[in-house]
C-alpha cells in the first residue's frame, strides 16, 4: 500500500520534470535572433552559419529539436554555449559541485538548528525566550538574502570586523573546500534564511501536538517529560515539519543564485548569472533543468518522508 | 461579512454575541504590537519613496548624459557613488519604482490567484486537478530562477519583471485561495445562492470571496514582502531595474565594491529594502494573527 502511494509519487515527479523541461525548452524560442549568428560574431560566413545549424539542429522543428536536446541531456550533453563555444556540460561540471557544498553544508546546520530551536519556543511558549525567537525569525523571514549577505559582509569583513573574507578566491587546480574560511558567510547566509521558517513549522506543530491527547494521556500515565517530547510529541510533529524543510531546501537551490553572485562564488549560480547577462541561452536552459531537477528531488523525498511519517497519509489524498 | 470560521455551535454563538465581524478582525489586527510596528516602519520607507524623488538636492541619476564627478568622494550628505553621483539624491530617488513594480506584480498574482484558485475549488473535478497540476509545474522551478529565464528571453524590462513576478506568485496564492474557499463552500449560504440560481460569477464574487479575504489579505502581505524581495534581488544582480535609473537595489551592486570605503551607498538602500521589508512582513503576520484566532481555536 505505502509502496503504491510512494510509486505514485514518484511517478508524478518524472511527469513534472518532463513538462517542466519542455517549459523551459519552448521558453528559448522566444528569444529573437540566430544562435549561430550569436556564436560566431558579426563577420560569420554563411557556409559557417549553415555549419552550425546543421551541428546544433536549428533546421529541424521546434518539436524535433527539442526531443534531440532531451536525448542529448540523458547522455550528458547539454549543448553548446554561445557565449564561449564550449560544451556546457564541461562549463556547469565542476560547478555544480561547488553548489552543492553550499546547499549541502547550509542544511546539515539549518535542518537541526531549526527543529531545536522550535521545540525550545514551542516548550517555552509565551514566555521572553519564545516571543524573542518569535520576533527574530519573523525579521529574518522578512530580509531578503542579500540584505542578510551585506549585513554579514558589513559587520564581519569590512566595516566592523574583519576576520571573513567577504569574497571567494579559488585558484586554478584548487577545490571550495580548500579555503573553509571563505565557505563560512555564503553558508551562514543561507542557514540564516532558511532556520526562521523551519523554526516557526516546528513551534507550531510542536504546538498543536503537545496539546494533543496522546501527549495528555502519556504525560497523565506519568511518561516522564523528556519522553513524552522524544516519543509521543516529536514523531508526530516531524511529518509536517519535513515538507517545510523540503520547500526551504529546495528554495535553497534558488536562494544560492543570489548568494553565490554576492560572494563571488563558483558555483552553479553565478554561472546562471553571468549567462543571463550574455543571454547565454543553452546555458540559461541547463542550469535552470538542473535546478529544477534538485527542487523536485527534495519535494518528492519530503513527500515520501511525509507519507512514511504519517499513517494517515497511506491511504493518499494529502492537500 | 462574517468570518469564514462561523461557529455554528449554540454555546459558542452566545460566547461570540458582542460586535464583531469586519470591525472586530480590524481592531484585533491593530491591538497587536507588531501590526503598528510594521505600519509605522512600512509607512516611514513609502514617505521616503514616494516623496524623496520630490526633495532630491541635486539632480541626478536620471539620465545617462548628466555631469559624473568623481567616484567615491566625501562630497554632499553621503559622498558619491561610483559614478561620482550624490548617493543621497539617489536614494531619495531610488524607492518609488522598486515599490510600484512590487505593488503592480503582488496585484496580478493576487488576481491570477484567486481566480484559478476559487475556480478550482468550486467547480472541481478536471478542471480543479488541471489548474492543481498546472500549478506544481510552475511551481517546480524557484521564483528566482524563472524570472532569470524570462530576463535571459525577452530582457530586463519592467513589465517582464512586474509580469513574471506576478505570475510565479499565482500558483501560491492560489493554493491558499483554493483552500479557503472549500472551507466555505459548503456553507448554507451559497447553497441558497446556489438555489436562487444566482450566477456563479455572482456566487464567486459576492459569496465566496467576501468570505476568504482573511486568508487572501494574509497572502497579499506576504506575496508583496517576497516581491520587493525578488525584484530588489534582480536589481541587485543587475538583471532587474537598468542603470542609468537611481534604484535601491541597483545602488547596492553599484557600490558594494567600495563598502569599506563609501558605507553609505550600500547601507541606506539595504536599511531601507530591510525596513520595508520587515514592516510588510510584520503586516503580514498581524493580520494572519487576527484572522486566525477570532475567539475559537482551531484553524
Amino acid at each position: 500500500m505505502i509502496g503504491r502511494t510512494i510509486g505514485k509519487r514518484l511517478a508524478v515527479s518524472v511527469v513534472i520534470l518532463f513538462v517542466v523541461s519542455m517549459l523551459i525548452f519552448f521558453a528559448t524560442l522566444l528569444l529573437p535572433g540566430d544562435p549561430a549568428q550569436a556564436i560566431l560574431g558579426q563577420q560569420a560566413t554563411p557556409e559557417r552559419i549553415a555549419a552550425i545549424h546543421e551541428q546544433m539542429n536549428l533546421d529541424e522543428p521546434a518539436w524535433k529539436r527539442y526531443l534531440l536536446w532531451l536525448a542529448g541531456i540523458v547522455h550528458g550533453d547539454f549543448g553548446v554555449s554561445v557565449a564561449t563555444a564550449q560544451p556546457v556540460a564541461e562549463l556547469i561540471g565542476e560547478r555544480v559541485g561547488a553548489s552543492l557544498v553550499l546547499m549541502v553544508s547550509a542544511a546539515l546546520i539549518a535542518v537541526p538548528a531549526g527543529i531545536l530551536i522550535g521545540i525550545y519556543s514551542a516548550l517555552r511558549r509565551g514566555r521572553p525566550a519564545d516571543s524573542a525567537i518569535t520576533g527574530i525569525s519573523l525579521v529574518l523571514a522578512a530580509l531578503p538574502e542579500f540584505v542578510v549577505g551585506i549585513a554579514l559582509v558589513t559587520l564581519f569583513s569590512t566595516t566592523v570586523f574583519q576576520v571573513l573574507p567577504a569574497v571567494t578566491m579559488q585558484p586554478p587546480g584548487t577545490k571550495v573546500w580548500d579555503f573553509p574560511e571563505q565557505l563560512v558567510l555564503p553558508v551562514a547566509v543561507l542557514v540564516l534564511v532558511v532556520t526562521p521558517y523551519i523554526a516557526r513549522m516546528m513551534r507550531a506543530t510542536m504546538l498543536e501536538v503537545l496539546d494533543s491527547g496522546y501527549v495528555e494521556m502519556a504525560r497523565l500515565k506519568g511518561v516522564p517529560e523528556r519522553q513524552v517530547i522524544l516519543r509521543h510529541a516529536l514523531p508526530h510533529a516531524i511529518g509536517p515539519v519535513a515538507q517545510v524543510i523540503a520547500i526551504q531546501l529546495a528554495w535553497m537551490a534558488g536562494g544560492v543564485v543570489v548568494v553565490e553572485f554576492l560572494f563571488r562564488y563558483p558555483g552553479l549560480g553565478q554561472a546562471l548569472i553571468d549567462a543571463v547577462k550574455y543571454r547565454d541561452v543553452m546555458v540559461v536552459v541547463a542550469i535552470t533543468l538542473i535546478i529544477a531537477t534538485v527542487y523536485i528531488a527534495v519535494n518528492l523525498i519530503a513527500d515520501i518522508i511525509g507519507i512514511m511519517a504519517n499513517p494517515k497519509l497511506r491511504t493518499g489524498g494529502g492537500e | 461579512m462574517s468570518d469564514h470560521q462561523e461557529p455554528s455551535s449554540s454555546s459558542v454563538l452566545v460566547e461570540d454575541a458582542r460586535p464583531r465581524r469586519r470591525y472586530g478582525t480590524l481592531a484585533r489586527f491593530w491591538s497587536q504590537r507588531q501590526a503598528k510596528v510594521g505600519v509605522v516602519l512600512t509607512v516611514i520607507v513609502l514617505l521616503f519613496a514616494i516623496f524623496g524623488p520630490l526633495l532630491v538636492p541635486w539632480a541626478t541619476g536620471f539620465t545617462a548624459t548628466e555631469f559624473v564627478g568623481r567616484p567615491f568622494q566625501p562630497d554632499g550628505l553621503f559622498g558619491t557613488d561610483n559614478l561620482g553621483r550624490d548617493i543621497w539624491s539617489r536614494f531619495l530617488a531610488g524607492g518609488l519604482r522598486l515599490i510600484v513594480y512590487a505593488v503592480l506584480a503582488t496585484a496580478l498574482g493576487l488576481v491570477l490567484g484567486l481566480g484559478l484558485g476559487m475556480l478550482a475549488a468550486y467547480l472541481g473535478g478536471r478542471l480543479d486537478s488541471l489548474i492543481m497540476r498546472g500549478n506544481d509545474v510552475l511551481l517546480a522551478i524557484p521564483q528566482l530562477v524563472v524570472a532569470l529565464l524570462a530576463v535571459t528571453v525577452l530582457g530586463p524590462k519592467g513589465w517582464v519583471l512586474v509580469t513574471v513576478i506576478g505570475i510565479t506568485h499565482a500558483p501560491r496564492i492560489a493554493r491558499v485561495v483554493r483552500s479557503a474557499t472549500l472551507d466555505v463552500i459548503n456553507e448554507d449560504y451559497i447553497r441558497v445562492a446556489q438555489m436562487y440560481a444566482m450566477p456563479r460569477r455572482r456566487i464567486l464574487m459576492r459569496e465566496v470571496m467576501p468570505n476568504i479575504t482573511g486568508p487572501v489579505a494574509v497572502e497579499a502581505g506576504l506575496r508583496l514582502t517576497y516581491s520587493i524581495g525578488a525584484i530588489a534581488s534582480l536589481s541587485f544582480l543587475g538583471l532587474g531595474i537598468q542603470p542609468p535609473a537611481a534604484d535601491w537595489g541597483l545602488m547596492i551592486n553599484e557600490n558594494r565594491i567600495a563598502l569599506s570605503l563609501q558605507p553609505a551607498g550600500v547601507l541606506l538602500p539595504v536599511t531601507a529594502i530591510a525596513v520595508l521589508t520587515i514592516g510588510t512582513n510584520l503586516i503580514a503576520d498581524a493580520i494572519a494573527q487576527a484572522s486566525a484566532n477570532p475567539n475559537v481555536g482551531g484553524r
